[in-house]
């Protein structure tokens, strides 16, 4: 069998609360603008910040695919719409066979947000859900991949991972094995999810949502805004392309050690970090920027503080993005690993947003500012519930 | 992809664990049909066992059982798949969500994620070892096996859980789930102590009709997890056979099952 890495990451595109495409989500992380604003959504907390997706009014799908139509594969079908996403794939499709590239993306509730409309249309005192709601094309976690692979024309192995705010990078190192195991030449991979009621309220009801917005590795951070997006990448052989950076290698663990609380010194995401370096094959020092998991809740910056501090030392500049695109759940592994990727291009370390200095009690190098600097290899962190890490290695070898 | 099957577990109507359905699934023995009841996760702790959800037990006994061979649990990955996910826990959100002054639990909300009970397990063994949780609708089996199989043919054994249990109302009514199952083994690249080799191929287009069966495999189609029946039945009659898994509606997986 081939060596594991490296995977060509020949296209990419993000949706995020900047905007669909790459392009403005770059110009804002050059020009230190954050996309989160207090919180609309109908049926809301009241009092948070979110970082909402404009323009799915006119992200319908097609209409031999309209049972597919939810919030979440709206955000999708934008995704496709920008940077020529659809298009290189279509070259691909066209390059190795339909039935030779995959689809495996991450979602936390794919489109939960429909069923929550349909809970909501019954009459007072009815149960029954209205005839038209269409559960296994909008709530199923499938029904992501499977309105990916109809809109693509795709007939590979179509997969969707959930495994909640890791999801979107995990799904990256699913699709490299998928490729590395012959099953496929090619992979559409990375995560879409979008706003819904169950998540704004859970996440209220665990008091772990900031009043504004959210302000990762500060000292007086309060809590996550949650955010909507997509991330998709093209993933391929190395040599099927020279263009586009490399994902150099990926880890993942497991914390077994609570639900929701994470471990206090960080055990698993150290563990992932290090299992990435591995796969990449590199030593810590070999990374110039590391983009940190950084919800902006207490525990996780500090734990991954920790993590950091055991891994690198102080040596590598470290921040969080999510003071810019909110915390994207299932989809922020991918739209993260993507903004590794303009990092790369532009040689930019994006200062945590929002915050002054770092939180003393950190011993790790957060930037705060943004740094112009060269960058060859960036390292991407995603943590979630059940105890899942996962950490990707982006660069040019 | 190739990987050699060890530790199996089984829980379903009629079917209180591998050991006891063995002969059953062999058709050796008849099958009668029974309510499956969710089974009492020994590995879990005392508290978590207390809290613990339809979905969730029926998962961990069907990993408990399919790893009570192993000397270290804690090394194996682990590959969660299902359709439904954990219904109850999910419903139970909605439900608060949309009553009056409904306020959504936090015990509740972080039990939804779908990979709340590779969590338990992996608290439950100790293991920090890499775990994907997988969605898949009627294909979750098929896409937990598959990804299960990536793991081990990169030299790396791993624990596969496929388990669903039916939703409550009123998503049942829009998602139908006829009864609770789960099915776990446990693949790896080499041979020693095994049960059967799998040779897996994905194969782009839908399943062929299955030809009519016995009264147990008329259950193939009533819970996501219950299309493992034909690779489960292959194991325990001990016999080669090809079997054809439902991955997508126009794919599938076929599977060339030969006894060690």
């Amino acid at each position: 069998m081939s060596p594991f890495w490296p995977m060509r990451i020949s296209a990419g595109t993000t949706v995020t609360a900047l905007g669909a495409g790459l392009g403005p989500l770059r110009a804002a992380l050059l020009e230190r603008r954050g996309g989160l604003a207090p919180c609309r959504f109908p049926g809301a907390p009241g009092g948070i910040w979110a970082g909402a997706v404009a323009g799915l009014e006119d992200a319908a799908p097609p209409p031999d695919l309209a049972a597919y139509d939810c919030r979440n594969n709206r955000l999708a079908e934008l995704a496709l719409r920008s940077d020529g996403f659809a298009a290189a794939v279509a070259a691909a499709r066209d390059r190795y066979g339909p039935e030779r590239v995959a689809v495996v993306v991450g979602t936390s509730t794919a489109g939960i947000e429909q069923t929550e409309q349909a809970y909501a249309a019954r009459q007072p005192g009815e149960t029954e859900l209205p005839a038209e709601f269409d559960y296994g094309h909008t709530h199923d976690l499938q029904a992501l991949p499977a309105y990916l692979r109809s809109r693509l024309g795709l007939r590979g192995p179509g997969l969707v991972i959930s495994t909640a705010c890791t999801s979107g990078a995990q799904a990256i190192l699913q699709a490299a094995a998928l490729i590395v195991t012959g099953m496929a030449d090619a992979a559409v991979a990375g995560g879409v999810d979008s706003l819904c009621r169950m998540t704004l309220h859970g996440f209220a009801a665990l008091e772990l949502l900031s009043a504004g917005p959210c302000r990762p590795c500060a000292e007086d951070r309060d809590g996550i805004a949650i955010g909507e997006g997509a991330g998709l990448v093209l993933l391929e052989r190395p040599e099927a392309t020279l263009a586009g950076p490399l994902l150099l290698g990926a880890g993942a663990s497991s914390d077994g050690h609570h639900m929701s609380a994470p471990h206090p010194e960080g055990l698993g995401a150290v563990t992932a970090m290090r299992a990435a370096l591995a796969a990449a094959r590199i030593a810590p020092g070999e990374i110039d920027y590391v983009n940190l998991h950084g919800t902006g809740t207490r525990a996780n910056d500090a734990m991954e503080d920790a993590a950091m501090h055991q891994v690198f030392g102080d040596a590598v500049p470290c921040s969080s993005t999510k003071g810019w695109t909110g915390h994207t759940l299932g989809a922020s592994g991918a739209i993260e690993a993507l903004i590794a990727t303009i990092c790369l291009e532009d040689g930019l370390v994006p200062g945590c947003l929002g915050i002054e200095a770092a939180d003393p009690a950190f011993r790790s190098q957060v930037a705060t500012g943004n740094r112009a600097m060269g960058l060859r290899r960036v390292l991407s962190n995603s943590f979630g519930f059940g105890g899942s890490n996962c950490s990707l290695v982006i660069g040019h070898g | 992809m190739r990987a050699f099957l060890s530790g199996v577990a089984v829980f379903g109507p009629g079917l209180p664990g591998w050991a006891a359905s063995e002969a059953m699934l062999a058709g050796t023995a008849p099958w009668a049909m029974a309510e499956a009841l969710p089974p009492a996760p020994a590995v879990l702790a005392a508290g978590n066992r207390r809290r613990a959800s339809a979905a969730v037990r029926f998962a961990l006994a069907a990993a408990d059982e399919a790893t009570s061979a192993e000397p270290d649990r804690a090394v194996l990955e682990t590959v969660f798949a299902s359709g439904n996910g954990d219904g109850a826990v999910v419903g139970g959100i909605l439900d608060a969500l949309h009553e009056p002054e409904g306020a959504v639990s936090p015990t509740l909300f972080h039990n939804s994620v779908h990979n709340a009970a590779a969590g338990y397990w992996h608290i439950a063994v100790g293991s920090t070892r890499p775990s994907l949780s997988l969605g898949g609708h009627d294909g979750a089996f098929a896409a937990g096996l598959l990804a299960a199989m990536t793991a081990a043919a990169q030299r790396r054994p791993v624990l596969l859980v496929a388990y669903d249990t039916p939703l409550p109302s009123p998503l049942a009514a829009k998602r139908p789930t006829d009864f609770s199952f789960a099915t776990a083994c446990v693949l790896r690249p080499e041979p020693e102590g095994a049960r059967a080799e799998l040779a897996l191929r994905y194969i782009a287009g839908p399943m062929p009709a299955a030809l009519s069966g016995d009264a147990l495999d008329a259950l193939t189609e009533g819970n996501p997890a219950a299309r493992a029946l034909p690779l489960l039945r292959a194991l325990a009659a001990r016999q080669a056979a090809l079997v054809r898994l439902p991955l997508l509606e126009d794919a599938h997986l076929e599977l060339q099952v030969t006894p060690c």
